[in-house]
């Protein structure tokens, strides 16, 4: 695994992962609620999240787009069902409690099934850390709101308030929680942004995004989208008590939400996962 | 080169009734497709008859854009005292679906794949 050799990534020095979706899903894969016994004991709203797959982007009048750097990227489709969710997750674990960022170019169309502009059809994109050290699990989240209730948005917004959790089954060991509902988000101050959708909805321009994050002091600290840097010094992430089977988890989601009866697409490619196993050594920690 | 492949859950835990269609997936990248149907509700005990009675049946379609679709061809049948069904497509081009009928007044809850390989 290597850095992309295009593209305006900068990582930090230790590179945790470099996923190049023309060499497949990368360990990208689809979200299920937990359940015990049976698929039925699933809470209803994690039932059908729409499961990642490679896209090449072809459009129906202008034929292939491929992805920005080669031909596959990672598309998560929802449903043609406002407030349908269409999402991807990578597991992993952290090896050292550090400073990581995220970088990937992504985009977001509509299903070109009209022919309108269809500026509002997607609701919001987004990406959310799940994280657990010693004493907490710690859910950063992040969304670019698109349109709301088909009037256009246009603005970053956080989420740090834990949904309710829910006994799942009848052992005790199980439990859910639904923290990708509507509900919940916080706009980020000065948060506002206007990303490049182009004309006709099968012209795709495709973004840089970097968000920074840091395990030692589970804080953020950067987020980037083009040439936009936010201020998140007073974001709070989504905490909890550490929970007993999640320790040094290091998950990655990204999810995108429709907000007509109309398939949402969010296209993910080259997500490079970066980390500065040396921080605390460097600044005295 | 170890052949890249991947499968994708196109419907978990859904009940099917009437006319049905999965989600259009996109699929260019695979030369092979395996699309298969398994029951998870309790069969349905045969009748007095030797001849299996379809539950429902499906057929691959194909498309150009993932918006309209054609037909390719191959079909599967899922009969009343089967727990799974499966039907194999090549050159599918770049998206891939199944679209089928359940029988009149039956229902069938199921879990939907599509297994793809380069």
């Amino acid at each position: 695994m290597n850095p992309p050799h295009t593209g305006p990534f900068r990582p930090l020095p230790d590179i945790i992962y470099a996923d190049d979706f023309d060499c497949g899903l990368q360990g990208w894969t689809g979200l299920i609620g937990n359940y015990e016994h049976s698929l039925d004991s699933i809470l209803p709203e994690y039932r059908d999240l729409r499961p990642p797959m490679l896209s090449n982007a072809t459009t129906w009048d202008t034929g292939t787009g491929g992805s920005a750097t080669g031909t596959y990227s990672m598309k998560l489709a929802t449903r043609a069902k406002s407030r349908s969710l269409a999402v991807g997750i990578k597991r992993t674990t952290y090896p050292v409690a550090c400073p990581l960022q995220l970088e990937m170019l992504f985009t977001f169309k509509p299903e070109a099934s009209q022919l309108r502009l269809s500026l509002a059809d997607v609701g919001a994109v987004g990406i959310i850390f799940d994280l657990q050290d010693a004493q907490r699990r710690v859910m950063p989240h992040l969304r670019y709101l698109n349109a709301i209730n088909g009037e256009l948005a246009g603005r970053w917004q956080f989420k740090q308030r834990s949904p309710t959790f829910h006994d799942i089954g009848d052992s005790g060991d199980t439990v859910s929680h639904f923290h990708l509902g509507p509900d919940g988000w916080q706009d980020l101050p000065g948060g506002d942004q206007r990303l490049c959708y182009n004309e006709i909805a099968t012209k795709q321009n495709w973004h840089y995004l970097r968000v920074g994050f840091d395990l030692a002091t589970m804080s953020f600290t950067a987020l980037q989208c083009n040439d936009r840097h936010f201020d998140v010094s007073t974001l709070e992430p989504m905490t909890m008590p550490a929970m007993p089977n999640l320790w040094c988890m290091l998950n990655v989601v990204l999810f995108a939400e429709a907000s007509a009866d109309r398939r949402a697409f969010f296209y993910a490619d080259s997500v490079l996962l970066s980390a500065d196993f040396d921080a605390a050594k460097k600044d005295g920690r | 080169m170890m052949r890249r492949s991947a499968t994708a859950v196109l419907e978990r835990n859904v009940t099917w009734s009437g006319e049905f269609a999965t989600e259009p997936w996109e699929a260019a990248w695979a030369g092979e497709a395996m699309f298969f149907v398994r029951r998870l509700d309790g069969l349905i005990a045969p009748d007095s008859s030797a001849v299996p009675a379809p539950l429902l049946r499906a057929r691959v379609q194909l498309s150009p854009d993932g918006i309209r679709w054609i037909d390719e061809g191959c079909s599967l049948v899922l009969n009343a005292d089967d727990e799974m069904a499966f039907v194999r497509v090549r050159e599918f081009g770049g998206w891939l679906r199944l679209a089928g009928t359940v029988r009149p007044g039956e229902t069938a809850k199921v879990i939907a794949y599509l297994s793809l390989k380069e």
